[in-house]
């Protein structure tokens, strides 16, 4: 394996690179599109034009459904946190056979198509009245969203021994200040990725979203499936093109950080 | 997917503590208050999740009138023959594809230096990052009759007229292809990572070529992790909906797209519901049958 790279291994290599671009290649689709100078999906040839960034920047719509989209994911994000990490440290400390099956249970929200929790979800929100509500999407997503948070919260008190809350415990310390002063400080970095994760969840999602909200709450995705529904607007390509800008950007900045802390632990 | 969970980490941390926990006692006066604390998430799922589930589940024996009417319709009825066919063929394509190419990933990932991997994983988990709307969009744009694939194919004289390559059977499986290859590039990762490389390499000094070698010890290894991913691939398309009533152009439908046409457009909630009950047993089924191939908790929880 060292050194010794045959032919056919470079056939090999060289095949996996083409899959990996295969991979990364919508990521340069969205852009040019954004840029024609037509009022229809096509690829500018020769000039390019600005004009459809104007129009998705001065579209009340548009930004409307973008703060739609940030409020609705903040605050499902923190309902999922919450209740997605007191769950987690419950399940942590009393880790018995039965919390085994509960723990797959909760997992049901991420493994289960989503139309069949769409259908669920249209169905119950229909009876209570909570259809196009704000409330009703929220909800919603917090639930979709609360697996990821015990996930990452529980792989982070996986690392923590138990011993220090008996020992919190046996010193007279309350549940609540346990909880609060030795458990939560420990798993810091689990809540905050849950966080991240749960927004995540609920600033794409689109299926649930679909049944459960029709006028009164349009998402950002719900803009840009009607978009591509339609078919005939532009400015979708803007938008896509804003969101793999900003997804590159985040990933560039969490590749940056690690390396600069390199340095310091090697020298 | 109790025997998954068994082998795992995180199991064998929670076994190597149980001798201290029980040595301080496992009252229900120590664990009650962390009961208090786990049952807001279980009430809330059982109530607005898993209640509602139920219900719908119900519907598809009670819905338009008590009994099985609705799952006859798998035997009797086209249109609902038809949908699984499709389903049952573009699922079965992805998932081929995607574990082949897949596959070549991860078997190159196995054989370069820890840089060169480094870059590849990178590329690998580059499709996680971008929503699948705009996944589809960009599929969408690239592969229609008028695109650029189809005006290059054409300019270099490769074709004579353009490809239909969306809109179709085939625009959804390229977009399910690469949403799924990731899926199939991981758990086969992790199998691989675990074959004994001296095993080829004494193959090799026994006088095996090298692709003899890899037929007959290294690929024959690594079936447990094709399996796996092959299994996974195919339950996670299944349920498959925004890529394929985007890329379909809804001529091709898939059962996930047909269950909200049944209920959202002609408010048949019998048939939606029987066709969703039948997605989800599949689902389960073959969940509780990758568990025995692959460590179901390590997938889903290693990110």
């Amino acid at each position: 394996m060292e050194g010794r790279v045959s032919l056919e291994f470079r056939i090999v290599l060289l095949a996996a690179w083409a899959a990996l671009c295969f991979l990364a290649f919508p990521i340069f689709v969205a852009a040019p599109v954004s840029l024609t100078p037509e009022r229809f999906l096509s690829f500018p040839k020769g000039e390019i034009s600005w004009g459809h960034y104007e129009a998705f920047l001065t579209s009340d719509r548009w930004l409307a459904s973008i703060g739609r989209s940030a409020l609705i994911g903040a605050i499902s994000s923190a309902v999922a946190v919450i209740v997605g990490t007191t769950a987690a440290i419950g399940l942590w400390r009393i880790s018995s056979r039965a919390t085994e099956y509960l723990r797959a249970m909760i997992l049901a929200p991420m493994i289960i198509p989503p139309i069949i929790s769409a259908l669920a979800f249209y169905r119950l929100w229909g009876q209570l009245g909570w259809l196009d509500s704000y409330f009703g999407v929220i909800l919603a997503h917090s639930i979709l969203a609360m697996p990821y948070v015990v996930i990452t919260v529980s792989a982070s008190l996986a690392n923590l021994d138990m011993r220090l809350e008996q020992a919190a415990r046996g010193m007279g310390a309350s549940m609540w200040q346990t909880v609060t002063r030795v458990i939560i400080p420990n798993i810091k970095v689990g809540i905050a990725s849950g966080a991240i994760f749960a927004f995540i969840v609920s600033w794409d999602e689109i299926v649930v979203t679909l049944f459960i909200a029709r006028r009164a709450v349009i998402t950002l995705p719900r803009m840009i499936w009607d978009g591509i529904r339609d078919n005939v607007d532009p400015t979708v390509a803007v938008c896509a093109t804003l969101l793999v800008l900003i997804t590159i950007l985040v990933l560039s900045i969490q590749l940056i950080l690690p390396n600069r802390k390199l340095p310091k632990s090697n020298g | 997917m109790t025997d998954s969970v068994q082998p795992s980490p995180t199991g064998a941390a929670v076994a190597a503590l149980r001798p201290v926990r029980s040595g301080a006692g496992r009252t229900w006066r120590s664990q009650g208050p962390y009961w208090a604390i786990l049952s807001p998430l279980l009430i809330i799922l059982a109530m607005f999740y898993f209640a509602p589930i139920l219900e719908v589940l119900w519907l598809s024996f009670s819905d338009p009138e008590l009994g099985f009417g609705n799952y006859e319709r798998i035997v009797t009825s086209d249109a609902v023959l038809r949908v699984f066919g499709t389903t049952a063929r573009i699922c079965a394509a992805t998932t081929v594809l995607a574990v082949l190419i897949g596959y070549l990933i991860a078997y190159a990932m196995m054989h370069v230096g820890p840089r060169h991997r480094t870059w590849m994983l990178a590329f690998v988990l580059i499709p996680f990052w971008i929503s699948v709307l705009v996944r589809a969009f960009a599929w969408l744009v690239l592969l229609r009759t008028d695109g650029p694939l189809n005006d290059l194919l054409v300019s270099l004289g490769i074709v004579s007229e353009p490809l239909h390559l969306v809109r179709n059977e085939l625009g959804v499986v390229i977009g399910m292809t690469h949403y799924m290859i990731p899926y199939a590039v991981l758990p086969i990762l992790a199998n691989l990572q675990g074959i004994d490389s001296r095993l080829v390499l004494a193959a090799r000094g026994l006088g095996a070529s090298a692709r003899k070698s890899f037929y007959r010890v290294y690929l024959p290894l690594s079936v447990p992790g094709i399996v796996g991913a092959g299994i996974l691939v195919f339950i996670f398309s299944l349920g498959f909906f925004v890529t394929p009533a985007i890329l379909g152009g809804g001529k091709t439908v898939m059962v996930a797209e047909f269950v909200s046409i049944q209920i959202m457009q002609i408010a048949k909630w019998g048939m939606g519901a029987m066709i969703a009950a039948v997605l989800l047993a599949t689902v389960v089924l073959m969940l509780v049958v990758v568990g025995r191939f692959i460590n179901l908790k390590e997938m889903l929880g290693a990110r």
